[in-house]
């Protein structure tokens, strides 16, 4: 297993590259699903309120 | 047509000779700048013969990104800027107008100054009138699309940074052309062709710019 | 034809299709990127000039087209959005900028990386590698300026007509980047594109319209937030989170 990984002299730079893209591509997905929660949390606030106005009226 | 042309260049250029403090402000900003790069790169007479071109070139370009955000925030404060979008004549041209006076009152002084730092850096006598040249027609197109950025970030809290951002990546190539025309020159190298693209930028920016301000100023002021 | 188009060019009815959309081009997507990854990383044998470190171009190259291609389409959307007026145009356009930014990031990130073995330097002032510094420049600008204008349609407005000068822009600075390189002729890299084995150009290839699928998931998972926070107040947008609950 350990020889699949072994990039020769160039683990840091293959492995670098790799790493980096990868952690940068799961941080843009985690932050999208972060924002669509929140949006959505604030629209089911929108809601309530609203609907707390027509039980007053 | 050119009746509004000349009362919008005249009018702007009353206000901004009146505010002489701004105009020798950007012009001072310019000497400074231009001044510390000796006194951080060591006063070498041959490293900064060599540097020199470029280091007025940013000197410059650095001063007219600063009066930028002046461009239109007083006539957006006090409302003049409403009644020049609604007005019946074409935006597009008061706005060249204003670029016009915002250029003569900071591009061209930066341009007679630019003699004096060239001395400093010890350019010859020729070279320095290439820069003199290049100036010339450069900093017409930096207050060109200075102006973009300033309309589109009009009112907007942090403008000033955010103009730099915005309008820095799009002064690249007058940079380069501006900064090697001096070098080549140096070189003893035929530098007609910097100064034909330089001109063919300024004709561009001086037919597509005014159009994409008076949009932006739209967008900005609805 | 022409009805659907127009049907599908309003919020309320492109955010289901939009939703149905997204794993047609994120499955093919995660499939392809897998593919490619074992194929790059663990099959093909090192290249015999430049040993390991030729297989960081699978990333590499498939970011920096994308980066351009990203950049390219944010300024149809603008202008599309300017003369129809379109607001999900410019909000497709909104979408698209973070992950161009990410995917010019990483394109001057793993050529770097790559550089270093390469050339013995991280970085060298080539036209290419200079050009994509600008252009992550431009990126900065545009999602700059769209955070600091609180008016959303202003927001769409400013930020596409940046978009569009940047598009205008961008050729006049590549070629004069590059002719500045020539001028001082300090690291020009040509490259070795003849050379390129057959197998490590189909990776290349697989690996690009992996990143082509992802790039349009993505933005279209992020036109959906778009058009929910845009459209909060719509009466279509509350019958959706009543469904939803």
């Amino acid at each position: 297993m350990a020889e699949l990984f072994d990039m020769g002299k160039h683990t840091w730079f293959v492995w670098g590259s790799y790493a980096v893209f990868f952690i940068f591509i799961v941080a843009e997905l985690v932050l999208l699903g972060r924002r669509r929660r929140t949006i959505w949390q604030r629209l089911s606030r929108i809601k309530r309120m609203n609907s707390g106005d027509n039980n007053e009226t | 047509m050119l009746a509004i042309f000349h009362t919008i260049l005249a009018r702007e250029l009353t206000l901004g000779l009146r505010r002489k403090a701004d105009v020798l402000m950007t012009l001072f900003f310019c000497v400074i700048v231009a001044s510390m790069f000796p006194l951080a790169v060591g006063p070498e007479p041959a490293l900064l013969k060599t540097m020199g071109a470029g280091i007025i070139w940013v000197a410059a370009l650095l001063a007219s990104l600063l009066s930028l955000e002046r461009l239109f925030s007083a006539d957006y404060i006090d409302g003049t800027l409403e009644q020049m979008i609604i007005s019946r004549h074409p935006l597009a041209l008061i706005v060249f107008a204003k670029v016009v006076a915002h250029w003569l009152t900071t591009g061209l002084p930066l341009v007679l100054i630019s003699p004096l730092l060239a001395l400093q850096y010890g350019l010859e006598v020729q070279d320095g009138l290439v820069l003199v040249a290049t100036l010339l027609i450069g900093t017409p197109i930096l207050s060109l699309l200075g102006a973009v950025g300033a309309a589109l970030t009009l009112g907007l809290r942090g403008g000033g940074v955010l103009i730099s951002l915005l309008v820095l990546p799009l002064f690249v190539p007058v940079l380069i052309f501006g900064a090697a025309a001096v070098d080549d020159a140096a070189a003893g190298l035929v530098i007609e062709g910097h100064f034909s693209l330089l001109g063919a930028m300024l004709v561009s920016a001086l037919i597509l710019t005014p159009w994409a301000v008076a949009s932006a100023l739209r967008i900005s002021i609805e | 034809m022409n009805i659907n188009w127009f049907k599908y060019a309003s919020p309320a009815s492109f955010y289901p299709l939009a939703g149905k959309m997204i794993p047609w081009f994120a499955v093919p997507a995660v499939i392809l990127a897998v593919i490619g990854l074992i194929m790059g990383l663990f099959i093909l044998p090192p290249d015999f000039k430049q040993g390991e470190s030729y297989r960081i171009i699978f990333i590499h190259v498939p970011a920096a087209w994308m980066s351009m291609v990203i950049y390219l389409a944010m300024a149809f959307w603008a202008i599309i959005g300017m003369v129809w007026n379109s607001r999900l145009s410019s909000m497709m356009a909104t979408a698209l900028a973070p992950t161009g930014a990410i995917f010019c990031f990483l394109a001057l990130w793993t050529g770097a990386l790559w550089g270093k073995p390469t050339w013995g330097t991280y970085w060298v002032w080539d036209a290419r590698l200079t050009t994509q510094l600008i252009l992550l420049f431009m990126y900065f600008g545009y999602m700059a300026l769209h955070a600091a204008i609180e008016d959303p349609r202003r927001a769409a407005r400013a930020s596409g007509l940046l978009a569009v000068v940047g598009a205008f822009n961008v050729p006049i600075i590549y070629f004069s980047v590059q002719w500045w390189n020539t001028l001082h002729q300090g690291a020009s890299i040509t490259p070795t594109k003849s050379e390129m084995a057959a197998s490590m150009a189909s990776v290349m290839l697989i690996m690009a319209i992996a990143a082509w699928l992802y790039s349009i998931a993505v933005t279209l998972k992020r036109v959906r937030c778009e058009i929910l926070d845009r459209e909060r107040h719509a009466a279509w947008v509350a019958e959706l989170s009543t469904e939803a609950k």
